[in-house]
């Protein structure tokens, strides 16, 4: 006879460790399943934590969590050919308490906070595979692992499996990806020596940079690259949608390789010793993907709801506020002992009033516009490039004249009406 | 039945990278594992188990805290209880140590449960030694059994089991008195996917933890570095090895290069 818990979260990556940390630590019975040899072995992100999402769910955890840098300057590159016109923020105060986000290895991060989960009272399994959610008139009331005697049972099932959810397909309530809908994302851990990247990226031990770098980077593709400083390692990565590559006929990989060739990366990362290679899809479908989020019994949270805003990177701290939410929701109808539909989608309330559906309702026509589109990222990087060359040499033509030179080879390339419509359309894809 | 499957954390050697300065082991470089042989003796232990239908199987590892982790590994696969052995007093142990403060801790156990049947792996894979399972026998004064790749016979009521042991050009039956110490080799069975149960048993256990102070008669000069002889004089990487012969070609091509080559070598095939 199986015994009966209160929650079972299946995966346990950050959206899955918010929830179960939090249903433990308001005294639930937790199950959480995770299919990796420990939490964290297979799961990819570019590498940038927030400190805000996190912070809500264990205050301070800077003080004790595998971080690799804080986060002292964020860079953008537009990147051409042989150029690029770059901005970006430098700020000491990001390198004190209580910081703004920082690079962290997946690795060590999620096994450490799976590990507080268990120090709530969460019971962690490793290395179980979930087969499919058992359901009873037409209520999850548990779930099928891959081990002898492997059913377990629990009034709400949590599904946190990740961005290509086969449980949450097998419900019903996802349905395949269409090529738009999801970006392939690939990058390297590179290692290299701390005082290589100390001296590259011109900061100090216990300072990080992260650069995001559109145009060339992706060869003019909808996606972007970016590089991010650890402590002795780089992570550096470039994803772009599915449907573009498949347009442009590129393998993810090559587009790694030449990424890491350009120019303009190559100074940065040379020398340095290849330690991981990671593959990840990313939802990117935005608001219009975002699927059934609640049901009789069960919850999706994080990747597996496809919280992830595409435009700004973000994923692993909607999975984290995600997976609070959903925590929260389940304590309260634990307090009435009603975990139907009716009562779970309290959590899809709170999903849309928070900052996660309200970011994603605001680009929701971002991507689309973009993938459309194609000149944002093929024609005007490039012309900004040179646009910026022609400023900034100094060839005796008098300023006002390149100014006008300048303008005068943005409207005769796209022609001004339709770099008015260009704008336009920009604007209000991310207004 | 009681049996009592002594275990080791070790760093996953397939991994592990070699401090090319020191050449000593760089353990950050792997994640810590219970040692594969050991893993085997406990499924064996399970297996015993499972065919007398009754018995306990107790696991003891010495180390760090957080060796924990190899106990309910141990618990997994289908262990009934652990005890960890742990103290700043025991650190730094070669095999004689080591084997010295398991023996005091199984002292210990069999105080409270007699143990009839002492298991261990051939040896661990971060030392490749295979002295700790010995040493325990011989201070415990039972006989040890190395090398076991079958249990082919284990008769209760006449205290007797009938062992198959791995020597050098096959295999030798054994019968050892009971209570003995075996130590198995990986081709003794195959690990089992642990059943849901034993997984949720583990996730919950409790190892019980002793240091120093919990173990009697314990004569502190022969543990940890103070009790370890052992010096190691100079340690080295083993060198590639070299020569061979490579086979260039289409694969088809090299296949049948690669089948001539053999059939020509014929002791290759008239052993056994």
């Amino acid at each position: 006879m199986s015994e009966k818990f209160d929650v079972i979260v299946v995966g346990a990556g950050p959206a899955g460790t918010s929830c179960a940390y939090v249903c433990a630590k308001n005294g639930l019975k937790v199950l959480q399943i995770e299919r990796g040899e420990y939490p964290g072995s297979k799961n990819v992100m570019g590498g940038v934590l927030y400190r805000k999402q996190m912070e809500e769910i264990i205050p301070e955890f800077w003080k004790e969590a595998p971080l690799e840098r804080p986060v002292i300057e964020q860079r953008f590159w537009m990147m051409d050919k042989e150029s690029s016109v770059s901005f970006g923020y430098k700020g000491l105060e990001w390198g004190k308490e209580p910081y703004n986000n920082f690079t962290v290895l997946r690795a060590p991060f999620d096994q450490w906070f799976a590990n507080k989960g268990v120090e709530q009272g969460v019971l962690l399994i490793n290395e179980t595979v979930v087969l499919e959610c058992l359901t009873e008139n037409g209520k999850v009331v548990g779930v099928r692992t891959d081990r002898p005697d492997g059913d377990v049972f629990a009034d709400v099932v949590v599904l946190a499996d990740g961005v290509n959810s086969l449980l949450a397909k097998q419900l019903g309530y996802h349905k395949e990806f269409r090529p738009d809908e999801v970006a392939l994302t690939v990058m390297e851990v590179v290692n290299l020596t701390k005082d290589k990247i100390n001296d590259r990226f011109n900061l100090e031990d216990n300072q990080g940079c992260t650069i995001e770098i559109f145009g060339d980077s992706t060869k003019g593709n909808l996606g972007t690259a970016f590089i991010y400083t650890n402590k002795e390692s780089i992570n550096i990565g470039v994803g772009t949608t599915l449907s573009s590559m498949i347009k442009a006929k590129m393998k993810p990989y090559d587009l790694l390789d030449y990424l890491k060739n350009h120019p303009m990366v190559r100074p940065l990362i040379e020398g340095g010793e290849s330690a991981e290679y990671l593959a990840h899809l990313i939802p990117e479908g935005g608001y219009h993907s975002v699927p059934k989020v609640a049901g009789n019994g069960v919850l999706l949270v994080g990747d597996a709801a496809q919280l992830v805003n595409a435009i700004h990177r973000e994923g692993s701290n909607m999975a984290m506020a995600s997976g609070k939410m959903a925590a929260e929701t389940i304590i309260e109808a634990k307090s009435r002992g009603d975990f139907s539909e009716a009562s779970l989608n309290q959590y899809r309330e709170a999903l849309y009033q928070s900052f996660i559906i309200k970011d994603l309702e605001k680009y929701k026509d971002a991507a689309h516009t973009f993938e459309h589109y194609p000149q944002y990222f093929k024609e005007y990087v490039p012309m900004m490039n040179r646009a910026a060359s022609k400023f900034f040499t100094v060839d005796g033509t008098p300023k006002k004249e390149k100014q006008k030179e300048i303008m005068k080879s943005f409207t005769s390339g796209r022609g001004t009406i339709r770099i008015l419509q260009d704008m336009y359309r920009a604007w209000k894809a991310v207004k | 039945m009681h049996i009592v499957v002594c275990v080791k954390q070790v760093p996953d050697t397939k991994i592990i990278k070699i401090n090319p300065k020191t050449n000593t082991l760089d353990r950050r470089s792997a994640p810590a594992i219970l040692n594969p042989y050991d893993a085997h003796a406990v499924q064996e232990a399970v297996k015993i188990k499972k065919e007398l239908g009754k018995g306990t199987i107790s696991v003891l590892s010495m180390g760090p805290p957080q060796a924990t982790a190899v106990i309910k590994k141990s618990i997994e696969i289908g262990a009934d209880r652990g005890f960890l052995i742990s103290d700043r007093a025991f650190a730094g142990a070669d095999t004689l140590a080591t084997s010295y403060a398991l023996s005091k801790a199984l002292g210990r156990i069999s105080k409270e449960m007699p143990v009839d049947l002492i298991m261990c792996g051939k040896h661990a894979i971060d030392g490749d030694t295979g002295q700790v399972g010995p040493g325990i026998a011989r201070r415990l004064d039972i006989p040890p059994v190395t090398n076991v790749i079958e249990v082919s016979e284990l008769n209760e009521s006449e205290n007797k089991v009938l062992l198959k042991r791995k020597i050098m050009n096959g295999y030798e039956l054994i019968q050892a008195q009971i209570p003995c110490l075996l130590t198995v080799e990986k081709d003794i069975n195959s690990i089992e996917y642990a059943p849901m149960s034993n997984m949720i048993k583990a996730a919950r256990y409790e190892p019980v933890i002793w240091s120093v102070n919990d173990l009697e008669d314990v004569d502190r000069t022969q543990l940890g570095l103070k009790g370890s002889p052992t010096i190691v004089g100079k340690m080295f990487t083993p060198p590639k090895p070299e020569g061979g012969k490579r086979l260039e070609g289409t694969p088809e091509e090299q296949v049948k290069q690669l089948m001539g080559l053999l059939s020509d070598k014929k002791e290759l095939f008239l052993s056994q």
